[in-house]
């Protein structure tokens, strides 16, 4: 298992503690067209983190124009090139797939508001 | 010019290569190898190499294979294997797998692979099953053995239930994607045949040579 971790902490980008189930997170996503590379975001809310290592990902899911977009993106890939938090959300659970099932004001993450205060 | 190694399954996991994607690596613990003979066509009619390789406490050794690696003047490895090759090697000398392998080369890795006991053709030949319900009675059956009267016989290579896995298995074509002489790794891309911890033989890829 040791050799293993060896390799594969060559590629770790060290990445992303701080963003947990719930957030609501700018992706910000390194696209190649052709030979000019460009970068797009890729923004919705956190609703599972998998995995362990390099292979750790992201499952990311926003609605666009009505219509419910997920992501799986592996955050250890170096196509991504940073994770932008907007907002913490407060959650209960470690996988929020409940969302899918619901629309509107239901489906909405509350803010996690830091020391009450804010 | 077919170049060899010796090495442990130490498992899987995924890298990302230059472009980005994710690719399926198995990593494996590789070398260092002793040479303990070195074959040549005058005294043995072919050319070859005998190697060495891994740790193994001194009372383990049987008595005819600690008499090679005393001939050889080189502390005794648990494993010893042939490879036929051009090159020759001086006895003793230690080869790394840097020494062998670069990134990029295509390399066929042979192994024991995993034992599944006495399997049935569903398992073993990936053959359909029948209907599970609906009072068929024909679940995971073999079928038909083949023609009746005419042959009166069963032919051979028959599809049947038998022993699976524990047998020999070469992969062909892996590409392999590191090579460290240092810390005695090399990963290749996709699977590998065995277990953890099983040994596996590398060698250049018969299809590349």
């Amino acid at each position: 298992m040791n050799l293993i971790q060896a390799i594969e902490s060559e590629q770790l980008k060290n990445a992303y503690p701080d963003v947990s189930i719930g957030d609501y997170v700018k992706v910000h996503l390194k696209i190649k067209e052709g030979n000019r590379e460009r970068i797009q975001v890729f923004e919705g809310t956190v609703i599972a983190r998998k995995g362990g290592g390099l292979s750790e990902t992201l499952t990311v899911r926003r609605l666009s124009y009505g219509v419910g977009v997920e992501r799986i993106l592996p955050i250890h890939s170096p196509k991504i090139e940073r994770i932008e938090i907007v907002r913490k959300g407060r959650v209960r659970r470690a996988k929020l797939y409940y969302l899918r099932d619901r629309v509107g004001k239901a489906a909405k993450v509350r803010e996690k508001l830091a020391n009450k205060s804010r | 010019m077919a170049k060899f190694m010796l090495g442990r399954k130490a498992g899987m996991t995924q890298l990302f290569d230059e472009n980005g994607l994710a690719i399926p690596a198995t990593v494996i613990d590789c070398g260092p190898v002793v040479v303990v003979q070195s074959k040549n066509l005058e005294t043995d009619g072919y050319q070859a190499v005998k190697v060495g390789y891994g740790a193994v406490r001194a009372k383990k050794v049987t008595r005819p294979l600690k008499g090679q690696y005393d001939k050889a003047g080189v502390e005794p490895r648990k494993f010893m294997r042939e490879f036929k090759t051009g090159e020759t090697f001086e006895t003793g000398q230690e080869i790394k797998v840097s020494d062998m392998f670069q990134a990029g080369d295509q390399v066929d890795i042979s192994g024991v692979s995993k034992g599944k006991g006495y399997a049935g053709t569903i398992k073993r030949y990936g053959q359909k099953g029948g209907p599970g319900s609906h009072g068929s009675m024909y679940h995971r059956r073999v079928g038909s053995m083949g023609p009746n009267t005419d042959p009166a016989r069963v032919f051979k290579g028959k599809k049947m239930p038998g022993q699976m896995g524990g047998a020999n298995v070469t992969v062909q074509n892996l590409k392999v994607v590191i090579s460290d002489g240092e810390r005695n790794i090399l990963v290749v891309r996709g699977a590998v045949p065995g277990p953890k911890g099983g040994l596996v033989e590398i060698s250049t890829s018969v299809k590349a040579r």
